[in-house]
């Protein structure tokens, strides 16, 4: 039986794959233009990356379907960097010098944004990065479409200190031991320090990848509140945060008494959680699901009329999220950069990155600022619904400009926000 | 801050009038429709000024968030049909444009309160006393009068205990000295832990150096009930830490039992006793699933048939595994290693296809969410109450089987001398497929075990088998008794060291005292006594 069902999943997974390689044949009569898609399909980060990845292909057909980019036909190249950090950079240099791709779209984790880094830098190539981080960067080659730390991590301990956010007095920054959350809080601890609070009103904890024993943290955290008001901010990434999300609903820790805000906690990872204990526990991000425009409603639709047409596993329930939406822009935007370049050549495509506007679904015109290299967005604060969704109890009145530097942080004092191209002699 | 508001709430109070015959038609309307979250705190507590209890049904909506606008109507949702809130007429079907009512956690927690509060008046006694622990737990000050009132009229004697308290921490900042010193000495018989955050201020100091609070014999006293409450939820918290070692010693060890059978007893290096774990996991979520479209009716039970399903499934594979590729490779633990780690990876891509690699959503049934609440600060989880009552009693299975029964007798005799106990007619090879797919049975109830507390995704058991290789080693190969003391000890001493340094630190101090510990005792604590055969 076992066996049977496994040479199934062959048949069917090589099936697939001959799908995917037969389509661009079509194309390929055409005038064609090749991009990479760089994330992960395997290993611990498939659970957030897969589902850009598709996202990915279902803009590459949607643009394809309304003539492609300036009448070419977008050919996907997808490769799996397994979650290995290294690997990112090989198979990006692959996607650079062997598939020769016009643009890349992909990584999630810092530390795979860092190690490609030094390869689009030598080669000259693009890079979209769809995915909200720590900022402390600025690469010529590489457009950010998520949120850098004042369009997340600022606004929401803001939302938290104020009377409706409950009026925190103290926080507990609880986070996965790498370079996003640690930068983050750092950040965090210089901002909360000009807003008047006392290094012994901040606790910093972190856990390792993959931690799944939360009882000693929660116990801390209800320890740590006897003190004061409490609020706890979440820079937990990946599944650990099921574990966490179910602890605090064990031991009754609820939302009104100590909430919880969280930067990495979208739909999708809610997606293995009940979510009733929960309710009322918060996310920062730049879109939600239940953001209710025009806009979004077609393109929710459109999703989940893609997920039904490759028969996805998420099409019984097809969720959207922020990183999902900051995939999207980043490939309209793109394509709108080449139609007004007039060229697939990077240096001139990215000159004409700056000032592109898109209407996304977040319900704004979303502009890429002229020199930073980062896109303008609204910021939103959700609720934990008891169904998993979303709702919006606080949001900026329009896009907010982003800041790769942090003006809290000593250390960036004067540093310019312009992405300066990497001088190159070879 | 505080007094402000309640100054502003005690004026709210002078001009509510008087209970209408219906319910107050514009507290109603700003309540749902209100544009500030002040705005719907007025409201809510002018619902409760005004006692009337029909208020209640409104406020528990609004708290389930089934309460929805259409234009200037308030309806209560209820499936497909809805009750205008104010005239009670039932709406069918619900308007197009109806939309749902969204509470921040402040207003949120002034609605806790305001339900709590006007059960406060009800005529059951049972219901009273829940109602005043719960505002004993919440004591927000938005409940003021209503306590206050049903303080007067009540005369049962625990509850006024609880309102008292209740009572006292309202006071603690209004009022005169000899009000305040009382309200100070009724908070120290307080167990909770919010009694520290309500006497903290009076003894803090302002950035200047004073005293934030001037009388200095109001500051002595609250600095002895502080102490004595800071005493009670020590004990807590030693509580908790304890119960949090044994929970996380029962999970290490129930995933490491499997593995004590099939690597301990039989010596094979099992890569793939994770993956085995997974599987169990996802027959969970299969069962679950099932239930969920044929028994929803019976889906607090699904566990039950999710066990044997697990067993079923993680033991079947294991000694499908066992006759296709194990047992050509006894006796060369390297190729075994490789082999099974193979395995294990195939094992992982195969769920990835037929699941996707998404985490899959395992629900706890309605018995096994939330906790007991043992002390004023310690709710023990029921779902790691059970687990550990579960892991306990699989020890228990497993040491009956090995000791008591025949197939015991046999893996015992086929572990100490292969030759002898074939040449006495024990057919080793049936034993040995039997006892792998047993030790995998056991990883699939494990399996199951930590789809109840875990992720349930296709690498649920990369997480564990570096834990469970751990414990059986630092047990002593070849002895359950070893496993299950590793098992707790470990977690035990992870617990203990995470609460002094952090997670990170303690994981690291936990590999680096087995790593001495191995040096040191390099057969586990416990060794096979008399001939260990095949070693």
């Amino acid at each position: 039986m076992k066996r049977r069902t496994f040479v199934k999943g062959v048949t069917l997974g090589a099936a697939a794959v001959a799908g995917g390689l037969a389509a661009p044949s079509i194309w390929a009569k055409g005038k064609t233009v090749k991009v990479g898609v760089l994330h992960s399909l395997s290993g611990t980060m498939a659970i957030s990356e897969t589902v850009l990845k598709d996202v990915d292909l279902m803009t590459f057909e949607e643009i394809n379907r309304k003539g492609g980019v300036m009448g070419h036909m977008i050919e996907p190249v997808v490769v799996d960097p397994a979650s290995n950090w290294p690997l990112f950079a090989e198979k990006a240099r692959q996607l650079l010098t062997v598939d020769k791709v016009a643009a890349v779209f992909g990584c999630w984790t810092s530390v795979s944004r860092k190690s490609v880094l030094p390869v689009f830098e030598e080669l000259n190539g693009l890079l979209f990065y769809p995915v909200q981080y720590e900022g402390e960067e600025l690469s010529y080659n590489v457009f950010y479409t998520g949120a850098a730390p004042n369009q997340q991590a600022i606004p929401a301990v803001e939302y938290l200190m104020s009377e409706d956010g409950g009026g925190a007095k103290r926080f507990f920054l609880l986070g996965t031991d790498y370079v996003y959350p640690r930068t983050t809080n750092k950040i965090l601890r210089y901002f909360l320090h000009s807003k008047g609070v006392a290094d012994a009103d901040i606790e910093e904890v972190y856990t390792p990848f993959g931690h799944s024993d939360y009882q000693t943290i929660v116990a801390n955290i209800k320890k740590f509140a006897g003190g004061g008001k409490t609020a706890v901010v979440s820079t937990i990434n990946g599944d650990s945060n099921v574990p966490f999300y179910k602890e605090l609903g064990n031991q009754g820790l609820k939302a009104t008494d100590i909430p919880v805000v969280a930067f990495s906690v979208g739909e999708e990872e809610l997606r293995g959680v009940d979510t009733k204990p929960l309710v009322g526990q918060l996310a920062a991000w730049n879109y939600f699901m239940s953001i209710k425009n025009p806009t979004n409603e077609s393109w929710k639709k459109e999703w989940a009329a893609y997920t039904k047409k490759k028969n996805l596993p998420s099409a019984s329930k097809p969720l959207t999220n922020d990183p999902m939406e900051a995939s999207y822009i980043g490939i309209h935007m793109w394509k709108q950069a080449v139609e007004k370049a007039k060229s697939f050549d990077v240096d001139k495509v990215i000159a004409a990155m700056g000032g592109q506007k898109f209407h996304a679904p977040d319900g704004f015109t979303i502009e890429m600022d002229p020199h930073n290299h980062h896109l303008h967005k609204p910021v939103f604060i959700g609720q934990v619904r008891a169904d998993g969704q979303f709702d919006v109890v606080w949001k900026t009145k329009g896009p907010i400009k982003a800041q790769p530097w942090s003006p809290y942080l000593p250390e960036d004092k004067g540093k310019k926000e312009i992405a300066v191209k990497m001088t190159k002699k070879s | 801050m505080r007094s402000l508001f309640l100054a502003a709430l005690l004026a709210l109070a002078a001009l509510v009038p008087p209970p209408a015959l219906a319910l107050d038609a514009a507290a109603v309307h700003r309540l749902a429709l209100g544009d500030t979250s002040n705005d719907k705190i007025a409201a809510i507590n002018a619902l409760v000024e005004s006692g009337d209890e029909r208020a209640e049904p409104l406020l528990k909506a609004l708290l389930a968030g089934s309460v929805q606008t259409s234009g200037d109507r308030v309806l209560i949702v209820q499936g497909d049909s809805a009750i205008d809130a104010l005239s009670g007429e039932k709406v069918v079907p619900i308007p197009e444009d109806a939309s749902n009512v969204v509470l921040n956690n402040r207003i949120r927690g002034v609605l806790d309160s305001a339900v709590s509060a006007l059960r406060l008046l009800s005529h059951d006694q049972a219901t009273r006393l829940k109602a005043a622990r719960e505002l004993a737990d919440d004591p927000r000050a938005a409940a003021l009068p209503v306590v206050d009132k049903a303080l007067a009229r009540e005369t049962d004697p625990e509850i006024r205990g609880v309102l008292e308290i209740v009572a006292a921490s309202v006071h603690l900042h209004e009022g005169s000295k000899a009000e305040r010193l009382a309200a100070i000495r009724t908070l120290a018989s307080s167990g909770n832990s919010k009694t520290e955050t309500l006497l903290l201020p009076l003894v803090a100091k302002k950035p200047d150096g004073s005293w934030a609070e001037p009388d200095a014999e109001i500051r002595v006293a609250a600095q002895a009930s502080l102490a004595d409450v800071r005493g009670r939820l020590a004990w807590g918290e030693r509580f908790g830490l304890l119960f949090a070692g044994l929970s996380l010693g029962s999970i290490l060890m129930i995933a490491a039992l499997g593995l004590a059978i099939t690597y301990g007893l039989m010596g094979v290096i099992n890569m793939a006793h994770g993956e085995l774990m997974m599987l169990g996991a996802y027959a969970t979520y299969v069962v679950q699933n099932l239930f969920h479209a044929y028994a929803p009716g019976a889906f607090d039970w699904y566990l039950v048939a999710a066990l044997p399903a697990a067993f079923a499934v993680s033991g079947g594979a294991g000694m499908i595994l066992e006759r296709t590729v194990i047992r050509w490779l006894y006796g060369r633990p390297l190729e075994t290693l490789l082999a099974t780690w193979g395995i294990s990876l195939i094992l992982m891509q195969c769920v990835r296809s037929l699941f996707g690699a998404q985490n899959v959503q395992v629900d706890n049934p309605s018995w096994m969410s939330g906790g007991v609440q043992a002390l004023p600060n310690l709710v023990l989880p029921y779902s790691r109450i059970v687990i550990i009552l579960f892991a306990a009693a699989v020890v228990g299975g497993i040491w009956l089987l090995l000791t008591r029964t025949r197939l015991g007798l046999y893996v015992r005799g086929v572990t100490q001398n292969r030759a002898m106990a074939s040449c006495v007619g024990v057919p080793t090879a049936r034993v040995d497929t039997l006892a792998f797919g047993l030790g995998c049975g056991i990883a699939g109830l494990a399996g199951c075990a930590l789809s109840q507390i875990g992720n349930v995704g296709p690498a649920l058991g990369q997480a564990y088998i570096v834990d469970s290789f751990m414990v059986v080693v630092l047990g002593g190969v070849g002895q359950l008794a070893g496993t299950v003391y590793a098992g707790m000890g470990l977690g035990l001493v992870n617990k203990l060291l995470e609460s002094w340094s952090g997670a990170v630190l303690a994981k690291i101090a936990v590999l680096v005292f087995i790593i001495v510990f191995i040096q040191k005792r390099p057969q586990g604590m416990f060794a096979l006594k008399g001939r260990a055969v095949e070693a």
